[in-house]
């Protein structure tokens, strides 16, 4: 219970303005490269799925364990080899959960190529690689960027966790608030990492009008 | 680092053996609590989603909700619900029912909107009310897809009673806290471990319930859903 403490001290943001910031940087940084990272795994891991189509069963079944396994659990058993309070203790579960979400849509994607589209591109002298480069992979654009929304908003809710291992970026701001019976920086916190994921997928969402402007209609 | 030594520790432990932090209490804990919050976003989701998805009005409040719930940090929500209402098990489920609703809604509304509507025109063209064809063709036709949400909300709600120990719920989340806070760490990867486990099942639990709940006929044609990503509904795409 508060006992008269108010919901948000207005001064306590205006003093800490610059902390604030520095955490929400930290906090960036930890959420959002493990997605970068997913990406980058994500998409030669599709195109192994659907060379060989008969890998992406057991793939996903895996995937789709590793998704639901509790972060909090998955933090504390990477201790051990990453260290307590280190970047690298949150950001490498966050890098599997954002596979998890990415390899999905990523097979998805390549799949969404036409067959004919395919065989007119070939006819076209097109060989495999280049027909990937221009055909493929564009197609797959909207799927990849729908994928990296629910990727990333969810590496940035999921990495406040962090805090209850020492390094959680905004999460701090929840077990400090928590400690000190002081509701103003968790506010601050849930507002903060809201908008991280807000202006997040805004860009993801321009980055779509840009890169795949045919896509507005199909991938909201 | 030493795996075997720690979990021999865990599990030797005496007082994880029997008494109030013994390893069946506390995942006794973990499964009720878990379980009161799922049933209670299910009663508010259910209902709501069969409503969106059978007359398909507010569906965009839906992906709005959704939308909203991914991005709200839980350790945020569950340490204010405390601050704001007191330590207390009360005031955790209300964060956490919040959490489980928008996966049950979303996979409610969308199952429902997914009917075949020439099934659902030939259900009202028999002579079925609005009522019958929801509950008797719709509903029937949705569950598997119903499951599914049910299966995310359950992981969603495993994860964070696990955090919610941090502000005084018991439960495995119980030995993590407790033993980040004492630097005991055979307590600590032990609780982490049983958490995985449980979370493992719970998934094989849903898995083995959406095999049951689809229609033998329609089992070959999309065996278990596996295709598509579990976080990502197919409004999103």
């Amino acid at each position: 219970m508060l006992d008269g403490e108010p919901l948000v001290r207005w001064h306590w943001l205006g003093d800490h303005l610059g902390y604030l910031a520095g955490l929400t940087g930290d906090h960036a940084v930890i959420a959002l490269v493990p997605v970068l990272i997913g990406l980058l795994l994500a998409v030669p891991l599709g195109l192994a799925c659907t060379r060989w189509p008969r890998l992406y069963q057991p793939l996903a079944a895996v995937f789709n364990v590793v998704y639901a396994l509790p972060s909090l659990a998955v933090f504390v058993v990477l201790i051990p080899y990453t260290g307590l309070a280190t970047r690298e203790t949150v950001m490498v579960p966050l890098t599997f959960y954002a596979l998890a979400v990415l390899l999905p849509t990523t097979v998805d994607g390549l799949r969404a190529v036409p067959e004919p589209v395919r065989q007119a591109a070939t006819a076209m002298g097109y060989g495999p690689w280049h027909r990937l480069a221009a055909v493929e992979l564009p197609a797959a654009v909207p799927y990849l960027i729908a994928g990296l929304r629910v990727a990333a908003v969810s590496s940035i809710s999921l990495a406040a966790v962090g805090a209850l291992i020492g390094r959680g970026g905004l999460g701090y701001l929840f077990v400090d608030g928590f400690q000190r019976t002081f509701p103003t920086p968790i506010l601050a916190g849930i507002v903060l990492v809201a908008l991280l994921a807000l202006v997040c997928d805004l860009l993801l969402v321009a980055a779509r009008r840009l890169l795949a402007p045919w896509a507005t209609g199909v991938a909201r | 680092m030493n795996w075997f030594g720690w979990l021999h520790d865990f599990f030797a432990d005496p007082a994880h053996r029997s008494g109030p932090d013994s390893i069946l209490d506390r995942v006794l804990e973990h499964l009720a609590f878990s379980a009161e919050a799922l049933v209670l976003a299910a009663l508010l989701a259910v209902p709501l989603g069969l409503l969106i998805g059978y007359t398909g009005r507010g569906l965009f409040l839906v992906t709005a909700l959704t939308g909203i719930a991914r991005a709200l940090p839980t350790l945020g929500l569950v340490t204010l619900a405390v601050l704001l209402a007191g330590v207390g098990d009360t005031a955790v489920l209300l964060p956490l029912t919040a959490l489980a609703a928008p996966p049950l809604l979303v996979a409610t509304a969308e199952g429902i909107r997914g009917t075949d509507p020439d099934v659902r025109d030939a259900a009202r063209g028999i002579g079925l009310t609005h009522p019958q064809t929801l509950f008797q063709v719709c509903l029937p036709a949705a569950l598997p897809t119903l499951l599914a949400g049910a299966r995310t909300a359950a992981v969603q709600v495993i994860a964070t009673a696990t955090v919610a120990a941090y502000v005084g719920l018991g439960g495995l989340g119980r030995y993590v806290i407790d033993g980040l806070a004492t630097r005991d760490f055979p307590t600590t990867v032990g609780g982490a471990l049983l958490v995985v486990l449980l979370a493992v099942a719970v998934q094989l639990l849903f898995a083995l319930l959406i095999r049951y709940a689809t229609p033998r006929g329609a089992r070959t044609a999309h065996v278990d859903e596996p295709a598509g990503s579990p976080a990502l509904s197919k409004e999103s795409i």
